[in-house]
Formats: structure tokens, sequence, C-alpha cells
């Protein structure tokens, strides 16, 4: 209780701050901050991370390289945003953060054995990184083995829960649900059909997209197809989709097979505006490797479209286009990577220590009153409440908001009756 | 051939002494715990190296697919440490408890039938061996004995990488799909994360390193490793000469194979972990590579080629995350453009006539018969 007028005092002074940055051409034209005024090493670094009287260090941990780069970099540039803004604004406990940044390559050992690096040799206090499920599968079990703490930008597929990892993207029930709930409403869908790719997450997804339908809806799922990682022939499927005639097609297909997908759907006459189609897998990002012609009249469900309308968002969007340049694009994942870095800051600032189990147990309740997409706060169990928003694809490759939650939704990553 | 009544002639003893003292004694003492662990990562792909050297470089049969092979060997022993991680105790949250988790989360709910044998180490150790070295008898078959070779052999190893990663990736339920199988944590209660752990895993590991190099040192000096360079060298004449061609050259494939398979069970159990990144066309492209660096003619170069591939994928990855693959790149074209025997080359051309020079001066001052044999034997011929 002591917190809240104080951190109501410290709000509107950071979001100047943060205006600060975003209007001034560079950050280092502000009056730069002193560091090293806050407490003691020796009190808030019990457990030998690195930790000096100015300095803090981080570890950035994304594909630079491979296939993934292309989804990744934008995680990277997010988290380097969010780090450099804080440091503009006093550090963290009065330490300036300092980032390692390694590449996993696109290759899931290799998340493993850099993660291992950050912790073991470089003693980095938190990790922003990973992006698909595999990597963290394989980094999951270093951070608990050498007890780190990893901020985990992407929407993924729950069942996971762990001490050592802040989940800041939407767990499935979080994506899925209101969408559905939506769609079923807004258009009257009864009938759906599954297109996804074959891995662990759309395999999740839509088992609970399935259950939701059948069970809640008293809807019909009439197709459901997976397709290999990195696949680009969509015509047999997009047959079945012609002869079933679905009220919506559902989609989670991912990364490079998407362009081929709502290529074919076009070509082979589908419209989009008379066909409602629901993705939880295109963000902004994607939709510049696809073409906004190719996917315009979609619905995305997300938390998150570079084009909402709030003040939070109208001083990030700015900041992040004057760093990384004016054609970039920010998609949901690039928004829940630039919560990392000022979630732990909160939370260490909340636990007055960069220990690690320190955070962890600090780590509840935490809220982030300026995120681009409103208002964060940490559940309990470590994934965030956050709202579910749908949007429409429009030509420019951008959203236009449609439905978003009244109330933020709770995450729950083992859903009951969902599994 | 006087050399050959000797294990070791006098340059392959110092390779293994040299060898040998770096393996046991200085990285050991000079590296830390987590930089020791990644050597041992390191040397699983000398094992896949070695192998090459055996059936590519002596017996010329260039295999695109050794991936497998690791794979095979790492899968064996992943699904029995897998089996140990996933106790009822461990995986109470899951639907189903008691089998691992990736199974779960693909509603299967019993421990597939060719899973159940994963739970004896014995058998585990025995499939690590036999699997592959069936698989690689029956497709050495296939191909050898209808004198399939050459490119095409190689083209069709590329296939079966590729076949393979499909189907692990798509049986996901009972493989792990794309994930892979992570979370790897004990051999028969013993815990293998720990720092101790890892040290033991280490040293196990470069004991069957040396095990392995001299199998294939022994393989090298018998006839039949005259045959296989015969074989390489003028297949039609050794066929002419009554021995049968398909039989070497399936034989050497089969060793190839069971050397990776090692590699890949002694991967999983010093990193914790097995996907299918280790089987396809890329990380079987990638040991071909550590043995053409090494040279490909040279066992001692093979292991030395996997070690400085991957310490310097290592390095430059660290040192620039976004460039290092073009530093990794520019390597193997200046390593491959100006040293086509890879390292062994740079020492037999180089450093090798000094120290022989240096020798010869000091012997033939005192006498020493042997003074005039030191002309290594097996230099490669493109």
């Amino acid at each position: 209780m002591s917190d809240e007028p104080n951190r109501g005092l410290q709000s509107p002074l950071r979001r100047k701050l943060l205006m600060g940055a975003a209007a001034l051409p560079l950050v280092s034209i502000l009056p730069r901050p002193s560091f090293g005024a806050g407490p003691a090493t020796a009190t808030v670094n019990t457990t030998g991370l690195a930790v000096t009287d100015t300095e803090v260090t981080v570890g950035i941990l994304h594909s630079a390289t491979g296939t993934m780069a292309i989804s990744e970099t934008g995680s990277i540039q997010a988290e380097k945003l969010a780090i450099e803004q804080i440091n503009a604004a006093g550090g963290v406990l009065g330490r300036k953060i300092k980032f390692i940044q390694e590449d996993g390559a696109s290759d899931w050992p290799t998340f493993a054995e850099k993660a291992k690096k950050l912790l073991v040799n470089d003693k980095v206090a938190a990790i922003m990184g990973c992006w698909t499920s595999a990597s963290r599968k394989a980094v999951l079990p270093v951070m608990e083995q050498y007890n780190g703490m990893l901020y985990y930008p992407t929407f993924y597929e729950g069942l996971e829960q762990s001490k050592n990892v802040i989940y800041t993207g939407q767990e499935a029930t979080q994506q899925i649900l209101a969408g559905l709930n939506w769609i079923a409403k807004e258009k009257g869908a009864k009938s759906f059909f599954f297109i996804g790719s074959d891995y662990i997450w759309p395999r999740t997804s839509n088992k609970i997209a399935r259950k939701h339908v059948e069970n809640v809806l008293k809807g019909k799922v009439v197709g459901e197809e997976y397709y290999a990682l990195g696949s680009t022939q969509f015509n047999s499927v997009i047959n079945k989709i012609k002869l079933t005639k679905p009220d919506v097609i559902f989609t989670d297909v991912v990364g490079g097979s998407n362009v081929a997908f709502y290529k074919q759907l076009k070509a082979a006459g589908v419209d989009l505006s008379k066909q409602a189609l629901l993705t939880i897998s295109v963000t902004e990002d994607e939709i510049d490797g696809i073409g906004g012609e190719n996917i315009a009249g979609a619905y995305a469900c997300m938390k998150y479209f570079q084009s909402l309308d709030n003040a939070n968002n109208k001083t990030f969007v700015p900041a992040f286009k004057k760093l990384w340049g004016e054609k970039t694009v920010i998609g949901d994942v690039t928004q829940a990577a630039y919560l990392g870095p000022w979630l732990w800051k909160l939370t260490v600032e909340k636990a007055g220590s960069f220990d690690i189990d320190k955070i962890a147990a600090a780590s509840a309740g935490v809220e982030f009153k300026d995120a681009p997409e409103g208002y964060v706060r940490i559940h309990e169990n470590h994934h965030l409440w956050s709202k579910t928003r749908v949007g429409r694809a429009k030509l420019d490759g951008q959203f236009e908001l449609i439905f978003e939650t009244a109330d933020l939704i709770e995450p729950d990553p083992f859903p009951k009756g969902y599994q | 051939m006087i050399i050959t009544s000797r294990f070791f002639n006098r340059s392959e003893l110092i390779g293994f002494v040299a060898l040998a003292l770096v393996l046991v004694v200085i990285l050991p003492l000079s590296l830390d715990v987590f930089r020791l662990n990644l050597v041992a990562k390191y040397l699983t792909y000398a094992f896949v190296a070695i192998g090459l050297v055996l059936c590519w470089g002596y017996g010329g049969i260039l295999s695109l697919g050794q991936g497998v092979f690791f794979g095979l060997g790492g899968y064996c022993m992943a699904m029995f440490l897998k089996l140990e991680a996933s106790s009822v105790e461990n995986t109470k949250i899951q639907s189903t408890p008691g089998i691992p988790d990736f199974m779960d989360w693909n509603q299967i709910t019993a421990l597939p039938l060719f899973w159940q044998p994963f739970h004896s180490l014995t058998f585990t150790v025995l499939a690590i061996i036999l699997v592959p070295g069936l698989f690689a008898l029956i497709i050495g078959t296939a191909m050898f004995k209808r004198r399939v070779g050459g490119t095409y052999f190689a083209i069709i190893t590329q296939a079966v990488a590729a076949i393979l990663t499909i189907l692990i990736v798509g049986q996901q339920g009972y493989t792990g799909g794309i994930n892979g199988m992570t979370d790897l944590r004990t051999l028969k209660g013993w815990d293998i994360r720990p720092d101790h752990a890892k040290i033991i895993l280490y040293f196990f590991e470069v004991f069957l390193l040396f095990g392995c190099i001299l199998i294939a040192q022994f393989i090298r000096l018998t006839k039949l490793g005259r045959i296989l360079v015969a074989m390489r060298e003028q297949e039609d004449r050794v066929r002419f000469s009554g021995y049968s061609v398909a039989n070497f050259k399936i034989f050497a494939f089969c060793m190839a194979a069971i050397f990776a398979a090692i590699g890949g069970a002694m991967f999983a159990l010093n990193v914790g972990f097995m996907s299918p990144s280790f089987v396809g066309i890329v990380p079987s492209i990638e040991m071909v590579i550590y043995t053409a660096v090494g040279g490909r003619m040279s066992i001692f170069g093979a292991v030395w080629g996997a070690l400085l591939v991957n310490f310097a994928k290592t390095g430059l990855s660290e040192s620039f995350p976004q460039l290092w693959l073009f530093g990794l790149g520019a390597l193997f074209i200046a390593v491959v453009l100006a040293f086509p025997n890879g390292l062994s080359g740079i020492w037999a051309d180089y450093v090798q006539p000094r120290i022989d020079r240096l020798l010869a001066s000091r012997k033939s001052k005192s006498g020493s018969p042997w003074a005039g044999n030191s002309v290594a034997d097996g230099a490669p011929a493109e």
C-alpha cells in the first residue's frame, strides 16, 4: 500500500522522460544522468551477478541470423530501445544497463549454449530473449539450473510456467478465446476450418480453439490441416476450403509459409472481404512479406497493433521509428519484447534487489502503466494480464482496430477443460 | 613398407601425443567448466569426422548424410534420458503423468511401444551402435550392391537426411518434433547437469574418442585399409582382382555410421538436448566441412578440424553476433582455396619437413638406422 502514492508520482515523470527521449534526435543530448547514486552493490546483489556501483549487465538472446532473424530482429530493436530509454531515465537502482547480445542463430541448441554462456560466464542479471517455443524449451532447463531470469516476448501455447521466466506475450487462451467469441457473435460463425504449421504452438492452439468451438460456441470444426514449417504449397487445402465453405478460416501458419498461403488464397479466388479469416499468427511484420493487397480484409487476433490509438503508443511508435528507421513496422511480439526490460526494471525497483529469487518473488503484481498496449500487470503465474484485440488488415499493411475486450484477460497457462 | 610394421609412424606418434596432451592436459587445465563442456560438444563432431576420414578420405565414399547417424545415436540416448527425466513425480502436472512432456502436449496417453525398451540402459547402448549400423548396412547394401557410387550416392544420403528430418518433425508426438527432446537430466540417477558431471563426461568422451582413433588407425593399417585406398584410386582394378568392392564399401560406410552415432550419443549426454537440427542436410554438410578443414586423409586432422571450426564458430558469433556467418564462410573458402588438404596438409607441407630436417640432421650425426623412413605414407592423391 505504501508504494501506491510513490508510484503515482513516478509515472508521469517517467512518461515525460519517455516523451523527451522520443522528441530529441538522440538520447545522448539529454543531460547525462549520473549513475552510481543507487544503493550499495553489496546489498542489492548478493549472488554475484554482473552488477557494479554504476552498471548492471543484461543479455539479449535472439536470432540475428538464420530463418528466424526476420521475426526476431524487431524484438532485438524493441529491447535495445527500452534499455536506451531506461538509461536515459536514470537506469535501474541508479545503475546504467549494459547489454551483451548473443546470436541464437535460429538453432535451438545454440540458444541453450548462449543462454548458458550469458548466465555462467557473463553473470547477466536478466536475459531478454527467445522467440520460438522450441528455443524457449531449449533454454528453459538452463534458466532453471543456473537460476536466471528470462523475459520471453512471443505469444505461445501455454502449458508452461516457471519461476525463472516472465512471459510478456499472451498464452493461447488469452489470444484465442476472446477472438473466437467475437467472430462467432459478429459473423454468426458456426463452422470453422483450422490450418496451421506443424509444430507445438499451432497444434496446441488449435486444440484449445476446437474445444472452445465445440463446447462453448456449439459450432463445428469442418477441417484441421497441418503443414510442415516452411511449406509453400497450399492448393489442396484451399480446394478443401472451397468445398467445405466454412464460416471462418482459422489459421496459425507461421513465418514464410504465410506469403505463399495468402497469395494462393487470393489466386484461388477466395475474397477475404467475404470469406471471414481469423489468424493468430500474422502481425504487421508478416504483412511486410505477404503484401497488404494479399491479406487485406483478414482479421488478426493479437494484443497490440501498431495503429493503437492511445497516448503510450503515440510516444512509443515515433521513438521506435526514430531509432530504427521510418520504414520499420511494429508487430505484436515487438511490443511484447519492449515490455521485457521495463518490467524487469520495475520489478528490480520493487524488490530493491537484483537477486533472481527476490525478483521472481516480487514479479507478481508489478504493473507497467506506460505499456504501448495500454496497461499490463504481471500475474502470479508470471504471465501478463492483457487485453485481447481484433484488427482488420488494411491495404497499407496496418491493422484497423475492430474490437477489444473491455477488461484485461487473466492468463491461464493450464486451462481447465481445454487440455 | 617398413613403416606399416609399426602402429604409428613417427609423425603420427607426434600427432597422437600432441592431441592427447591438448585434450587431456592443456584444455581441462586452462578452460572453465562451461568452455570445457563446449569442447566436449565440439568433440562429438570429431567422432563423425573420423568416420568420414575412413569412408570419404580412404574409401572415397562421400556421404552427405552423416547427420542421420549422428541423429539416430543421439535420439537413442536422448530417449533413454528423456524417459528417466519423465518420472511420474517429475511430470505430475501433465494430464498423463509418467510419459515425456511432448507426448502429453500431443494428446498421447500411453508410452508408444517402440519407446518401451529404452527404459533399459543396456538396450540403449546396444541400440546406439546397432540401429545406425543396421541402417547404414541397409542403405549401403541397397546402393553399393547396385554399384551406385560417387555423386549419386552423395545425393541419396542427402535425401535420406531430408526424409529423416521430415519424419522426426512430422511425428512430433513420438519424437518431440522440431523442439527436439529437451530437459534431459539424469543417467541412471546420476545428474548429468552439474559441473563435476560435465568434467567426468568430458574425460569419458575423450577416452571414447581415442578408442575410435585407435580403431580407425587399426583399420587403416590392415590390408582392409589398403584395399579401401586402392578402391578409391582404381575401383575396377580392385574388382577385377577378385575383391568384392561392395562389401568393403559397406563396411567403411557402416563404421563411419557407428562412429557418428557414438558422437551423437555423447552429444545428447553432454549437451542435454537432441533435436532434428542435427539430422538434416545442413548439419550433415557441416560435418563434411570439419573433415575437409582438418584434411580428409588424416584421422588427427579430422579432430583438429572439428575443434577449430567450432571454436571459430563460437568465437566469431560471440564477437560479431550479426556478421559471424560471413566470417565463417570466408574461413571455409580460404582453407579450401589455399590449403586443399586442410590442416593436416599444412602440417605435412610446412611443419613436418622442418621437424624431419631437424631430426635428420641430428640423427645422421648419431647414425640412426631409420633416418630416411620419415616420408609420410598415404599422402593425399586428389
